[in-house]
């Protein structure tokens, strides 16, 4: 597959190359602009991203691997991560992840078969005054309970989008 | 008192509303009526210290930029924010952005600064966008860009992204991430108001830190240091979460009775339990126990006294039904998950801290355990290029000394009983 950006993100790599003195710099950013695109970041999508900003391949691998937020493995249409630190599980974070994972009947890490939820047990989302807590993609869901839970995976099993 | 940072007033994070009330007057002032150096003695005389947890005086920080660089400056604002139990810039992004961004561009005329980065955790996507959107108003309004309100001085401010990695929050370690580095820190010297970010001089503030300055500019150094302790002045964002009634972000003085916070504010303990312990400022400050927290103050010097400090003003309260092990071994888990792996001792001694509280949790503990915890933890501590080793090891040190019994509960010795074909086994 012939992988490229599409015009509009490459009109924003160039205008965010524009933010830095060194265009090297602009590598993560870039990254976000790959994974929005695609989804995730794969070694074909890294060799692009080489040429596009002159960084051996390597060096942006290493990168990838560093940050949990950049996937190098495709997840699903919609990233559960639930916050399972101090804050979250002094209020029950556990027992949501475990409603979860009994729910979608995966563990944390694993994707459901037809590829619509994948599951996470993350650090803190630094929404500890409205914990428990989850992201789903860029949004968050706070103060969590099992019937929000249900409504929230309710709703997003009809989602067309990606947007939750 | 009236909060500086988190007013009251509806609307406020639209440029329109802030302008009414007052917004941009400070950055005015700084432009038109201050020398550069009237700036930094003005917020050296405020007293104000910095919110991200170490507490430095930010009017000396700023000092130590050269007046005069061939190179260009750099600003860098922290708004990494991942310690557990902080989410105190994330109301400021939200509700006022705008002080933050005159802030900033006071900062950067003091400084003779071109360049602003603001580092924003990646999981903040709505905020970083909130941010953003301020942002392009006060382009729009020329507050930022070129000859701003019509002066000489130019500046751009710039968001950058992180992308879930705790270790980012540490200043060097943030400045390798805009470079586009792995998130490794630095070893210093050279400091970064010497060589920060592409070798170049920079100063790194947190986001609570900026914020301060508008007022401090508009109502003049002294005044601010007299709001709250004398030694650490200022109001405080102080974030509490846990087993309390009402968490939240509060902003109150500093010195404000932390029983205050928890009773008066956060609506006292749920189910109104007793209080086991708190932890005063972020999962990496030495917790307190139920009998140090009455009576106690909450700023920098007044949690010294008692062995703790104030970090990010994040409280976590916990309540007496909470296990202790299992609070600890919850924050090991999440220091073992974010330490960056340079140094030896902290890669390695989290990895073995979490087995051996781990073991200790489901049962299996050995007597020598709680020794050999805090032995790998002092051997951590001051031996990192980092302060993520201190912080690492500080929870641990600390919990143990103070609930020790806790521990020692589910360490059961038992003499392990061999059964008789394992006692020929054993003998061949």
């Amino acid at each position: 597959m012939d992988i490229k950006f599409s015009e509009d993100n490459l009109k924003k790599l160039e205008a965010i190359k524009e933010h830095y003195p060194v265009s090297s710099a602009a590598l993560m950013p870039a990254l976000w602009l790959v994974q929005k695109q695609f989804g995730w970041i794969s070694e074909d999508t890294m060799k692009y991203i080489s040429k596009l900003l002159d960084i051996p391949s390597e060096q942006i691998y290493g990168v990838v691997k560093f940050y949990t937020m950049l996937n190098s493995v495709p997840k699903g249409k919609f990233h559960l991560e639930v916050c399972t630190n101090i804050s979250c599980m002094l209020r029950g974070s556990y027992d949501i992840l475990k409603y979860i994972s009994e729910k979608l009947n995966i563990s944390s890490g694993e994707t459901t078969p037809d590829g619509m939820f994948t599951l996470n047990e993350v650090e803190c989302l630094g929404s500890c005054g409205t914990a428990p807590a989850m992201q789903v993609n860029d949004h968050y869901e706070e103060n969590l309970n099992k019937e929000k839970i249900d409504k929230i995976i309710e709703s997003l099993s009809m989602k067309t989008d990606k947007n939750p | 008192m009236e909060p500086l940072i988190l007013k009251n007033i509806p609307d406020y994070h639209k440029l329109d509303v802030y302008l009414k009330n007052g917004g941009y007057e400070a950055l005015n002032k700084a432009l038109f009526k201050m020398k550069t150096d009237e700036i930094i003695e003005e917020v050296k005389k405020s007293g104000l210290r910095g919110r991200g947890g170490a507490c430095f005086p930010t009017g000396l920080k700023w000092s130590f930029m050269p007046k005069k660089s061939d190179k260009p400056c750099y600003l860098c604002c922290n708004g990494d924010e991942a310690e557990p139990g902080t989410f105190k810039d994330r109301q400021i992004f939200e509700f006022n952005p705008h002080q933050f961004i005159e802030g900033t561009l006071i900062a950067c005329y003091a400084m003779n600064i071109k360049t602003a980065y603001v580092y924003i955790r990646g999981e903040y996507h709505k905020w970083q966008e909130l941010l953003q959107t301020a942002i392009n108003d006060a382009y729009e309004q020329k507050l930022i860009g070129k000859n701003i309100l019509g002066s000489n001085f130019s500046t751009d401010i710039f968001i950058h992204s992180g992308a879930g990695a705790y270790i980012c929050g540490e200043e060097s370690a943030l400045m390798n991430s805009i470079e586009g580095k792995r998130g490794y820190p630095r070893v210093r010297p050279p400091f970064p108001a010497a060589f920060g970010l592409w070798g170049c001089p920079t100063t790194i503030n947190n986001i609570e830190t900026i914020a301060n300055i508008p007022p401090i500019i508009e109502h003049g150094g002294e005044w601010y240091s007299g709001i709250g302790e004398p030694k650490h002045p200022g109001t405080l964002l102080f974030g509490i979460s846990g087993h309390v009634n009402k968490p939240g972000v509060y902003e109150l003085p500093t010195g404000t009775l932390l029983t205050d916070i928890i009773y008066k504010y956060a609506g006292g303990v749920t189910n109104n339990k007793k209080i086991k312990m708190v932890i005063p400022g972020g999962s990496s400050m030495p917790p307190l126990i139920a009998e140090e927290v009455v009576g106690l103050k909450m700023d920098q010097e007044s949690l010294k006294a008692v062995g703790s400090s104030i970090g990010t003003a994040g409280i976590i309260v916990m309540n007496e039904d909470a296990d202790i092990v299992k609070v600890l071994l919850r924050i090991t888990q999440f220091y073992y998950h974010e330490s960056c792996g340079q140094c030896t001792p902290c890669r390695e001694g989290c990895g073995w801290m979490l087995k051996i509280l781990r073991r200790i949790d489901e049962g299996s503990g050995r007597k020598e355990d709680l020794d050999l915890l805090v032995d790998i933890a002092n051997n951590i501590e001051g031996n990192t290029i980092c302060a993520f080793g201190d912080a690492v090891a500080w929870p641990v040190k600390y919990t143990l000394k103070k609930f020790i019994s806790e521990f020692q509960k589910k360490i059961v010795i038992t003499k392990p009983e061999l059964l008789p074909q394992n006692i020929v086994h054993s003998l061949r």
